[in-house]
């Protein structure tokens, strides 16, 4: 066997040229968290969901700034104000005695005809000042009896309040100047007979009350500083209240703003201090392992076994009790107390999962010390599902503080909240219906935008979720 | 499945008594005590009601006590209402609160799978954008602004028509009924909603599906038989924090419509601060959902083979 020699030349020992085009990207890298924006803006609803929540952190934050309107000022003049332009006065001279409307009638008959009526006019142009009403005389009557209502007595003969009897048949008038307020009133006159039985008719007249204030009172109120500005006839611009005023005449707006800050406070600290907890608690069960993450599990579960509500208010009360509390911490406490476990059992799986990825055993084997895997791989490779997790919270928290104050349970007066002032409202929701309508709005639309954009985070940042309805 | 049966109750038992445990706990973390009030009170009177109510006890020994009268269903007498055994405030308000609850759950399981279902059928079409819409704004308004505006619009259609169509509050007759338990369930329903659409979603591209219309059973029946009973399942599981949500739900429905149920009681107790009521009904309330869970449980093991088998 002959072996035919082997010839090198130079050549065949150059390196071999490396084809770099196979290796080159056509694409820029894109980080997790830029893939995760990228995503997020493709999604229309969670990018107009981010607005309304930066516009809301704007109303709590800048708002009080814009609108300086104490919030626990009483505008007394202006109560359960619906929202509308700014109100005007007209200035009048002050106040003068009336000195009424008499008129002489023959000889008594005997006993009044029980439909009898009497014809109701305005002696003069009404004003909150006073409305001074006159009526045509009725032989038979021994007397009349003054009704005001605010809306029209027809068909249930809903009078309103009795003002005023007169027993004497030849006083045909009548001055009302008890709480007036700009709007329209219906006040009606009854006969009466010598013992005060009523008529079974009446007659109603519709009244337009306008706004007026004498300079004097300008002064009083603080509307301006010198009552030789002003002369009778000119109008006289009031505080404004774009929102109305709520049943104690406290300006909606400043109020809606500095509810904001009690329940967005709520809404955003709480959930971000449980699902620090969550984190420690459930990566120290994951990590650990063995026995002790088996107890600490079962304790999870027990504590998720707790019906939410109910310990909310227990504990609300356990904690809350105290001079000068606002009720804000112990609710953030109870909430973290219980709202722990979720994120816990969370986080655990998750890292349960991610111990056994191959750059795990990769970075243990070239040297990586705990403390490193769990901040350089544990922690960021959780975050997008915890990000998930934290959004999807704040509006079941916004909630539970919502629901608390309105059973009274929540932040004490004169603090408001949304919830609270959702309270309040409901009780002259007929009447005034801004007083809760505003309120409920705002707890609506942040919830909605929270949930909307918890949607679009989970999309973006939830691998396994994604394509998920 | 009688081993899980068992297990399950014996979870249950622990957990009602964690439940009755942190009661006790957070109630006598309370400051003060039950008998603290603005009413002077001579030092006799104090010590004869701290007998009564035995609060001159050992705190370890009022806690044995606590526990022992618990396990005997006895829940002690109403700090507030002279007399009034805890026990006969549940009896008389707890049907009227379950009476609407059920109501509420079966309008909101029926309305859930109904138009989760539909809403898939008509992926991405009208019906489907219009009740998706409805859905995401019930899950978003909270339940006092659905129940003051259920309340507003049978105002409003009473006035309107001249004739009380439906009270608008108080308890009594199926029509007293209606709108509170719509109301109530409105919230959950629109949650079973989404997840039935998800589910359907799922389950109409499953093969199964597939082989069923290969063999050429009728859209109906697959719709039936196939689709909806097995899309239906998770809708199942969740029943049990529905009931959950159902009840605590029932607190600001009753406040709302004048109902006398347990829910509005409660709030009561807390308002006023009457200790044993307060602890009876949390622990009764405890209890009940954590049985309303393990028969959830049960009965979805029931339903579905894969679970029986595990």
């Amino acid at each position: 066997m002959s072996t035919a020699p082997l010839s090198f030349d130079p050549a065949d020992f150059e390196p071999v040229a490396v084809e770099r085009k196979t290796q080159t990207m056509s694409r820029p890298s894109l980080s997790y968290w830029q893939d995760a924006w990228r995503r997020l803006k493709a999604n229309r609803r969670a990018l107009i969901s981010l607005y309304i929540v930066v516009a809301l952190a704007l109303f709590t934050l800048g708002g009080p700034l814009v609108w300086t309107v104490d919030p626990a000022t009483q505008d007394l003049d202006q109560v359960s104000q619906p929202p509308g332009l700014p109100p005007t006065a007209v200035i009048v001279t002050p106040y003068q005695p009336w000195a009424g409307v008499t008129a002489t009638l023959p000889a008594q008959n005997a006993g009044v005809a029980k439909e009898a009526t009497a014809a109701i006019r305005l002696a003069e142009p009404a004003t909150t000042q006073a409305v001074r009403i006159a009526w045509d005389p009725v032989v038979s009557a021994a007397g009349y009896r003054v009704y005001r209502n605010v809306y029209s007595p027809e068909p249930d003969r809903a009078l309103g309040l009795p003002l005023a009897e007169v027993f004497n048949p030849e006083q045909v008038s009548f001055e009302d100047r008890l709480d007036l307020r700009p709007g329209r009133y219906w006040y009606s006159i009854v006969l009466l007979d010598a013992s005060g039985g009523e008529a079974t008719q009446y007659t109603t007249l519709q009244v337009e009350v306008a706004r007026v204030t004498s300079a004097e009172e300008a002064v009083v109120f603080g509307w301006v500083d010198d009552a030789a500005t002003l002369q009778p006839g000119d109008a006289l611009e009031l505080p404004y209240h774009p929102l109305g005023t709520d049943y104690l005449g406290r300006d909606m707006l400043a109020r809606l703003m500095y509810g904001a800050r009690v329940s967005l406070l709520i809404g955003i600290v709480a959930p971000l201090l449980f699902v620090v907890a969550g984190i420690a608690y459930g990566s120290a069960a994951g990590f650990i392992g063995g026995r002790l993450d088996q107890g600490m599990m079962r304790f999870a579960d027990f504590v998720v076994a707790l019906p939410f509500l109910l310990f909310m208010i227990l504990f609300k009360i356990a904690f809350g009790i105290g001079p000068g509390e606002s009720g804000i911490m112990p609710m953030l406490v109870a909430l973290v107390i219980l709202g722990w476990p979720a994120t816990a059992r969370l986080v655990r799986g998750q890292i349960l999962q991610i111990r056994e990825e191959g750059y795990i055993a990769a970075s243990q084997l070239l040297g990586a010390k705990t403390s490193y895997l769990i901040m350089r791989h544990m922690i960021p490779n959780t975050m997008g599902v915890i990000l998930v997790t934290l959004t999807f919270a704040v509006p079941s928290v916004i909630f539970t503080e919502a629901f608390l104050s309105f059973i009274g349970m929540g932040v004490a007066p004169p603090i408001p909240s949304w919830g609270s002032m959702c309270n309040e409202g409901i009780r002259t929701m007929l009447s005034h219906p801004h007083e809760l309508i505003f309120p409920a709005l705002f707890i609506s639309v942040t919830v909605l935008a929270f949930n909307l954009l918890g949607d679009g985070m989970r999309d973006a940042l939830d691998v396994r979720m994604r394509g998920r309805e | 499945m009688l081993r899980y049966t068992i297990r399950r109750l014996v979870q249950g038992v622990i957990t009602v008594w964690f439940i009755a445990t942190t009661t006790f706990v957070a109630m006598h973390m309370v400051p003060g005590d039950p008998l603290t009030s603005e009413r002077a009170t001579t030092v006799e009177i104090r010590r004869n009601l701290e007998e009564r109510y035995g609060l001159d006890r050992p705190i370890f020994e009022q806690y044995v006590i606590y526990v022992g009268n618990m396990a005997r269903g006895d829940f002690g007498i109403s700090f507030t209402q002279q007399n009034r055994r805890v026990n006969d405030i549940i009896r008389e308000h707890f049907p009227i609160s379950a009476t609407l609850g059920i109501l509420a759950i079966t309008f909101a399981a029926f309305g859930g799978i109904l138009w989760g279902a539909l809403t898939a059928l008509y992926r991405n079409q009208l019906p489907d954008v219009a009740i998706m819409f409805l859905v995401i704004l019930a899950i978003s308004v909270p339940s006092f602004v659905l129940a003051a505006l259920g309340q507003i619009t049978l105002v409003n259609i009473n006035a309107g028509l001249g004739v009380t169509v439906l009270p608008v509050a108080g308890w009594g007759t199926v029509q007293h009924m209606i709108v509170p338990s719509l109301v109530l369930g409105l919230g959950t329903m629109a949650f079973l909603t989404r997840l039935m659409r998800s589910s359907m979603l799922e389950i109409m591209n499953a093969d199964f599906i597939r082989t069923a219309r290969a063999k050429g059973l009728p859209p109906t029946r697959i719709f039936l038989k196939h689709q909806l009973r097995n899309a239906a399942l998770p809708v199942v599981t969740v029943l049990g924090p529905a009931i959950a949500a159902i009840t605590t739900g029932g607190f600001v429905v009753e406040l709302v419509f004048a109902i006398p149920g347990l829910g509005r009681y409660f709030v009561q107790a807390v308002q006023q601060l009457d200790y044993t009521v307060i602890m009876g009904t949390t622990v009764f309330y405890g209890a009940f959902l954590v049985v309303m869970v393990i028969i959830v449980d049960l009965v979805y093991g029931l339903v579905d083979a894969r679970v029986r088998m595990a």
